[in-house]
């Protein structure tokens, strides 16, 4: 075997493992893709026919509610993950100038990934956080009043 | 030395000073856990024993980072507190209660706190919401005893009596739909919590969650009795980490207490409570979409009838309920249906939680009777705009609600009044903007949002709002000005008539409120 189709056959393992240790649950599909994700960052190709497998569901089934929720990734994001809240109580306070300073200070769009791998941008539409905006939330820690100058600070930070 | 100083020196071999920071997100998204940090090593250097308690948060939200100290006369405020304040603070005498700019004074006499009436978010900011026995020292579990002495159909009859009607945004008639599930004949049923929130500038389930997740059990485990259920969910959105850490902790602990799980609280009744995280779609809060991702589907909408309450979780008769309309009954059953119903006005009876966000000086909770009216919200509460300008629109109840101008200031908070206007309440949001926003690039994001969140299952809200952008788009840009208005038009009606649900159906509501409010930024004298 060689050293990547070894890696393949091991995630395939282990994702059975994580989606068998929750099937039992009711509608296990989301809580099961909530856990293979939060352990590989993504969502892979090749895990779906494993999980219709223990589920007892068709491959496009799983497919099919993979890419209804824009929470599940089919690449991991880079190693800090930005997202920017671009709805309306964040937009009163100045959002849309701090999406486009992020994006012209990363040179990516929303959704996209910088050439190094280290920062990718996603928009949000709202982080219950409408009282102080600007907000933005970097992995699972939500950050308000952002202007320009503390996104700056925070990329930073978040890459150190 | 003073004698102030001394007496404290006294007060130094007693317990430590009790000190209260916000835990809450939104206190923790300005630097309240490096504050938290910070003023417990400054007091330790200081050879002051303090005791930080992590709170959910007032609600205050201008003043967050707040730090809240203990005293004879009760709670004394600061904020908002940076890191870098700490020090000077400690030294002026915080932990003693004493004078300092940042001073707010006790945080119970302040007139935004005493103008409210805090029903649904009584212990919220007071609790330390990871604690059991906190919630019990402050009245918890009481509507849930109340509620077991009463037959299911006593309970559902308080709940009609109430007045009370769902708070996600319907308005429906919480004990009406009660008594339909108890009606229902079936093996099991559910009770669900709508905790989805993605309406922008809300944020009371969010809080309500992290700071006082027990209320929200009791809620569930009342409506588990009234109606016959035996499981139920509560379906977080993603963006609300926080919120399912302290809910998840939450079930866990009331699960020890036999606050859940069977024979709740000595009685017959068993209950049995999940939390299930969202994946980042809006229209899963659309309570149909919402049963589809609990299946582990993809969240489409389901065509109604059937209503959920007859055929809803696995085609099972469930509640479903908004985090507030959940948390507001076992206020209900202690102080009585007729309490709550003496608050309020027309068919909006009890207290509502209104949210302030946006452009707003003073944004946060505001819970009072219905009635209120926006002004009083935006002006007296809110203090105008954060920016100082003129306020030149607010919009009420999330991306489906109307923009309104500030001459529609006098509109009462009260479903009926504003959906005469035009408008509705929805979830209880209202964004300010000042006069540097640009109505045609709100209107233009209104149908932004829905062609992005679209469930795609029906063509006038999937295809419409696709439409709906690229001809506002030729609006702004002077191109055909009146076939454009015309189409717009056109697609505002096909959309409001031809959806199958309120996404696409209210999208046209704040599209349609822009162009009459705020003609003029579309560059005409007036409009429809
Ligand atoms: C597009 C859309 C989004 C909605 N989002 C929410 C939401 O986030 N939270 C909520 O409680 N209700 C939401 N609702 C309303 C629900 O469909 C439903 O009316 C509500 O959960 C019922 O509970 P209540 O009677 O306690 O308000 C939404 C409705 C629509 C059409
Ligand atoms: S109106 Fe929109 S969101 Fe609602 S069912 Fe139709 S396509 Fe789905
Ligand atoms: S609108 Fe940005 S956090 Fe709510
Ligand atoms: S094309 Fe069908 S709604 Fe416009």
């Amino acid at each position: 075997m060689t050293v990547e189709a070894g890696e393949r056959a091991a995630r395939a393992e282990r994702v059975r493992a994580v989606a068998s240790g929750l099937r039992d649950q009711r509608g296990a599909l989301l809580p099961i893709l909530h856990a293979v994700q939060a352990e590989f960052g993504h969502i892979d190709q090749a895990d779906l026919p494993v999980l219709a497998d223990v589920l007892n569901l068709s491959v496009a089934e799983v497919h099919g509610v993979v890419t209804f929720y824009s929470d599940f990734r089919n690449t991991s994001p880079g190693r800090v993950h930005l997202r920017i809240c671009r709805a309306e109580a964040c937009q009163a306070v100045g959002a849309e100038a701090l999406a486009e300073h992020a994006s012209a200070g990363l040179g990516v769009g929303f959704g996209e990934t910088t050439a190094d791998g280290a920062v990718t941008l996603d928009q949000v539409f709202c982080l219950g956080n409408c009282a102080l905006g600007p907000t933005v939330q970097v992995g699972e820690r939500l950050h308000g009043r952002v202007n320009p100058a503390r996104l700056d600070a925070i990329l930073a930070e978040a890459a150190r | 030395m003073s004698e102030r100083a001394s007496g404290s020196s006294a007060q130094r071999e007693r317990a430590p000073v009790q000190v209260y920071v916000p835990g809450d997100s939104a206190a923790r998204s300005v630097g309240a856990d490096l504050m938290a940090e910070r003023l417990a090593a400054v007091a330790a250097a200081a050879g002051r024993p303090v005791q930080v308690v992590r709170t959910g948060s007032r609600g205050m939200l201008w003043l967050e980072p707040l730090i809240e100290v203990e005293t004879s006369a009760g709670r004394v405020g600061y904020g908002p507190v940076a890191p870098e304040d700490v020090d000077g603070l400690v030294a002026a005498g915080l932990l003693d209660g004493a004078a300092h700019e940042l001073g707010v004074g006790l945080v119970e006499e302040l007139p935004w706190m005493r103008r409210q009436q805090r029903l649904t978010f009584a212990r919220v900011g007071i609790v330390d919401p990871r604690s059991a026995d906190d919630h019990l020292a402050h009245g918890g579990t009481a509507g849930l005893r109340a509620a077991l002495e009463l037959s299911p159909a006593d309970v559902v009859e308080q709940v009609v009596e109430s007045g009370l009607r769902g708070r996600g945004g319907a308005g429906f008639p919480t004990g009406v739909k009660w008594r339909t599930v108890l009606g229902a004949q079936a093996d099991q049923k559910f009770v669900c919590c709508n905790a989805d929130e993605g309406d922008s500038g809300t944020f009371a389930d969010r809080m309500l969650m992290e700071g006082d997740p027990f209320i929200l059990i009791e809620g569930m485990t009342i409506a588990a009795h009234a109606v016959g259920a035996t499981e139920g969910y509560i379906y977080i959105r993603s963006e609300y980490p926080d919120a399912v850490a302290t809910m998840t902790a939450a079930i866990e602990t009331a699960r020890e207490r036999r606050w859940l799980g069977e024979r709740i609280l000595g009685s017959e009744l068993t209950f049995e409570l999940h939390v299930r995280v969202g994946a980042g779609a809006y229209i899963c809060g659309e309570e149909t979409s919402m049963l589809e991702s609990l299946e582990g589907k993809r969240g489409t909408v389901r065509p109604k009838p059937p209503i959920p309450a007859l055929a809803g979780l696995f085609g099972k008769p469930t509640v479903v309920n908004n985090v507030l309309s959940l948390a507001s009954v076992p206020t209900i059953l202690t102080g009585g249906a007729a309490a709550y119903a003496a608050l309020g006005t027309g068919r909006s009876r009890g207290t509502s939680v209104f949210q302030l966000g946006g452009n707003v000086r003073r944004g946060g909770i505001v819970e009072t009777a219905f009635g209120i009216t926006l002004g009083e919200l935006v002006e007296s509460f809110g203090d105008g705009t954060a920016s100082g300008r003129p306020v030149k629109a607010v919009q009420v109840g999330g991306p489906l609600g109307a923009y309104l101008p500030a001459d529609r200031f006098d509109l009462p908070m009260d479903y009926e009044a504003f959906a005469e206007a035009g408008a509705m309440l929805g979830h209880g949001g209202v964004v300010v903007f000042d006069d540097t926003a640009d109505m045609t690039a709100m209107a233009r994001f209104a149908m932004e949002f829905c062609a992005e969140e679209s469930c795609g299952k029906c063509t006038p809200c999937r295809v419409g709002a696709v439409r709906g952008v690229e001809t506002i788009d030729r609006i702004r840009r002077g191109e055909d000005r009146a076939a454009n208005f015309e189409l717009l038009e056109d697609l505002c009606e096909l959309m409001t008539d031809g959806s199958l649900c309120a996404m696409g159906g209210l999208t046209p509501m704040p599209v349609r409120s822009a162009l009459r409010h705020f003609a003029k930024d579309f560059g005409v004298e007036a409009a429809g």
